[in-house]
């Protein structure tokens, strides 16, 4: 038998409403509100054994007490998967969802499982760390919402395969894997597949879904005469690093990045550079690995004077199936790098 | 991480092979590269015709630096 615990709000764990908002968290033996229907449609493999419950602006103003409290109240406990809400539209409890069961995954490496409707600002802040099911607006969406959670709660104490986040209904979170198709038809039959459907005006769903873009401002130009005094710095998702990844940089999934001296080289010579990128063949850049950090080109242009020079150091990670918060985290601490270096230009090169 | 450099008010342009990913994605300045494996310089032909192709590119990108552009930008390359 399974051991399940279920966080809930002052108003769904039947305290109170609004004026009971500062509710200190307990724990109660059994089921309330909610629980009830979780227990049922988990069915009888898995026993919902608790009730926690904890007003949602003592989770939201004091976090991390809140947070603390529950892990102690629950350090005695059997557990081996841990719910939260369903939180709907409702803000502050989805945050509250999102903030205990972050801290339940990573105190008792357990699955957390919780349910939010998609305008819940808990999704954004929590769909990458766990699963999040895409919930109903309001409480007439409890009994769905519950049945998806359990139900994908039970595949996976079960052990059974797990289908991508968009079949099994909660927000994806920017994971890869690689599946087999059913049935196994290949890359380049799809291709075609999608591109006759184009042709012939049909609906066709793309392999490689773009989220929509959110555009930043445009950097200003950077007069000739200003460039030719100026430090250009060589930035790359290719994976180019000394050989030996002293950085250990990962081949795939990236959260680290490096930077490499590149005073005094006027290339970077095969055998002393190579790519870590698993995403591609590395055959060419290891061989010339100026063909993905143009370091060459760019040492041809500082000697006609065309810039000032080459910034002493390249940056490099490696971007293939880094999630777009990793890559933004990056591309902020390098970029805070080159401001506090004083560098104005960057050639980013991607692959 | 283009568009945090970006973001920083530094000049920035991606030289990149999927040029629609990086315009979705949010680069303002693109310059096209050839590939994914070998972005500026094909093994298949001599080194000096992969060193003339990049070098030609390069600049490319550090004139898109200079250019004042009031919209996302594809520049066109020449070889």
């Amino acid at each position: 038998m399974k051991k399940a615990i279920l966080y809930l709000n002052q108003f769904f764990g039947q305290i109170g409403g609004e004026e009971l908002a500062d509710h200190a968290p307990e724990i109660r033996e059994g089921l309330v509100g909610p629980a009830m229907e979780l227990q049922k449609q988990l069915g009888e493999g898995v026993k919902v054994t608790h009730t926690i419950i904890c007003g949602d602006n003592f989770m939201g103003s004091r976090t991390q007490e809140a947070i603390e409290t529950i892990l102690g109240l629950l350090s005695d406990k059997e557990l081996d998967i841990f719910f939260a809400g369903p939180a709907f539209r409702a803000g502050r409890y989805g945050s509250a969802c999102g903030n205990i069961c972050k801290a339940v995954k990573e105190k008792f490496k357990v699955p957390v499982i919780t349910s939010m409707n998609d305008e819940n600002p808990g999704v954004e802040m929590f769909r990458k760390e766990m699963y999040i099911f895409k919930g109903g607006a309001s409480a007439a969406a409890m009994r769905n919402d519950v049945k998806a959670m359990a139900g994908f709660a039970n595949k996976l104490l079960n052990g059974e395969t797990l289908l991508h986040a968009e079949e099994e209904g909660y927000f994806g979170r920017g994971i890869r894997s690689q599946i087999w198709l059913e049935p196994p038809v290949n890359a380049a039959d799809r291709v075609i597949d999608m591109l006759l459907k184009k042709i012939h005006g049909q609906p066709f769903k793309s392999e490689l879904p773009i989220p929509p873009s959110d555009l930043v401002p445009i950097s200003p130009a950077i007069a000739p005469e200003e460039l030719a005094k100026m430090q250009v710095a060589l930035v790359t998702s290719g994976g180019i690093v000394p050989v030996g990844n002293p950085d250990r940089i990962q081949s795939a999934s990236a959260t680290k990045w490096g930077k490499y001296d590149v005073s005094g080289l006027d290339d970077l010579k095969s055998g002393e550079f190579m790519t870590i990128h698993a995403g591609y063949d590395p055959a060419a850049a290891n061989a010339d690995p100026d063909v993905c950090v143009p370091l060459d080109a760019l040492r041809q242009y500082e000697k006609e004077g065309k810039i000032g020079g080459v910034y002493q150091y390249f940056y490099s990670t490696v971007g293939t199936g880094t999630t777009q918060a990793e890559a933004a985290r990056m591309g902020r601490e390098i970029a805070a790098e080159l401001i506090e270096a004083g560098v104005k230009a960057v050639i980013l090169t991607s692959t | 991480m283009t568009k945090e450099i970006e973001k920083a008010g530094i000049t920035i342009v991606q030289m990149a092979n999927l040029i629609p990913v990086a315009k979705t994605v949010g680069a303002n300045r693109m310059v096209p590269t050839i590939s994914i494996p070998y972005p500026l310089g094909d093994p298949a032909t001599p080194k000096e015709v992969q060193y003339k192709l990049r070098y030609h590119r390069v600049g490319v990108a550090l004139d898109a630096l200079s250019a004042d552009i009031k919209e996302q930008t594809v520049f066109k390359v020449k070889i």
